[in-house]
């Protein structure tokens, strides 16, 4: 979608701030938010992609002026409202008021924590080879879908170079709408600035963006 | 970004509403049998205490020392780094990518705020904020003065925008005036920044 969480590109946000010495959390909730998204996503099915969307489908307003936590927060509970795992009469009760649907896996419990504290693995065999090779030119697709993508607005309908093929990836676009992983083939695509962003910009800047197949042409 | 403050006659700042929202949520979550708060505690745990910017220090210090699994660390990250029994286990797809005297590598996620927790810990707000994740991509110059860092003019930046699921680690040059140092005394002055692209490791200054 596109959505202000896709700033890449964007003027007006000013200098970047550096808090010296951070804390991993400023406030004692944020841990539990944290904490609580990793364990409805390795339990609950509300996995990454579905995560993402729910963030950059909070309304434009609410989505820059809360901080990253408070995005979590917002969108783990608009996700648990939408799938009936609470419900809003509960939410301003601030207790369980019925039971729910089990969660897929079950409780997220001591057993749980080992397994969600490393990455998992988003690779997948695939049906078919690239369609591309290191050194081939392409160009992105111009699309503009409703749900979710990660091809950011400032790389689309633009040409680069396959750099790197990163293996065959679950595809986030059909993911994120559970409608399954459709796996396909993630390419480095790299681009020129100065084709991302015109003739005045720093001629030595390069940049790349991370490609499922789909979002690519060959030029 | 904005201070946004509810005028509300009781004395609830924003922060502790959303306080109460949350501790609301993990009371419903909990009275539920979906989560066991002691699990999240433990979860919490980890990340105040474990897994910080010190497990990508060490990464970086072995290969500036150690040709062998410096050129294993940039053909396949997760693979390398699995070897070495002292780091914390990595997930699959990291990429190191290698800053040389022409190169400049730097690490942003334009779309939301992807980052290499098991290496560098929870990413720090300014990642997370927008003025980072904006301007990287268009104008990683000016991003490198807000953090005090200037290259040579004809240095070739290269910005990875972390779009999937690959995780990006720079690899920083190892500074002048280190020789002979130990692999120990190199993880010390290796920081979070010069590990995203937005510093470069200096020897008079050690990582907290």
């Amino acid at each position: 979608m596109n959505g202000v969480h896709d700033m890449g590109g964007m003027d007006g946000f000013g200098k970047v701030e550096v808090e010296q010495n951070e804390p991993p959390f400023h406030e004692k909730w944020e841990g539990r938010v944290m904490a609580m998204v990793r364990a409805m996503g390795a339990n609950g099915g509300i996995n990454i992609d579905m995560q993402r969307f729910s963030r950059e489908s909070l309304p434009p307003v609410v989505y820059l002026e809360s901080s990253y936590y408070k995005k979590w927060f917002l969108a783990l509970r608009q996700s648990m409202l939408e799938r009936g795992m609470v419900g809003k009469d509960e939410i301003e009760a601030a207790r369980s008021l019925r039971q729910s649907p089990p969660l897929k896996r079950g409780k997220f419990s001591m057993s749980d924590v080992q397994r969600v504290m490393t990455r998992g693995s988003f690779r997948r065999d695939p049906s078919a080879p690239p369609a591309f090779a290191l050194g081939d030119r392409v160009r992105t697709k111009n699309i503009n879908p409703v749900t979710h993508t990660r091809l950011p607005r400032y790389a689309r309908g633009h040409t680069g170079t396959i750099e790197r093929i990163n293996g065959c990836h679950v595809f986030p676009d059909t993911s994120a709408r559970g409608e399954g992983e459709h796996p396909q083939w993630l390419y480095t695509v790299v681009f020129s600035g100065r084709d991302l962003w015109g003739d005045d910009a720093d001629p030595t800047l390069k940049v790349s963006i991370e490609a499922f197949e789909p979002y690519l042409e060959k030029k | 970004m904005s201070d946004h403050h509810h005028h509300d006659d009781d004395d609830h700042s924003e922060l502790s509403e959303t306080q109460l929202r949350v501790r609301a949520l993990e009371t419903i979550l909990t009275e539920k049998g979906y989560v066991e708060p002691a699990a999240l505690d433990a979860i919490v745990e980890a990340y105040e205490t474990r897994i910080g910017p010190r497990n990508g220090a060490r990464v970086v210090a072995k290969a500036w020392t150690d040709p062998a699994f410096k050129k294993a660390l940039l053909e396949d990250a997760s693979k390398a780094i699995a070897t070495l029994g002292h780091v914390s286990r990595v997930g699959d797809h990291l990429i190191a990518v290698e800053n040389t005297p022409k190169t400049h590598n730097m690490i942003v996620c334009t779309l939301c705020s992807c980052y290499p927790w098991e290496m560098l810990g929870l990413p720090p707000v300014w990642y997370k904020a927008a003025p980072y994740r904006s301007r990287a991509v268009k104008d990683p110059r000016g991003v490198l003065s807000d953090f005090g860092v200037t290259l040579a003019k004809d240095t070739e930046i290269r910005v990875w925008d972390s779009t999937a699921e690959t995780r990006f680690l720079v690899l920083p040059m190892r500074p002048a005036g280190t020789e002979g140092w130990s692999e120990e005394q190199l993880a010390e002055i290796v920081t979070r920044d010069s590990m995203i692209g937005t510093g470069l490791p200096d020897p008079a200054v050690k990582m907290k």
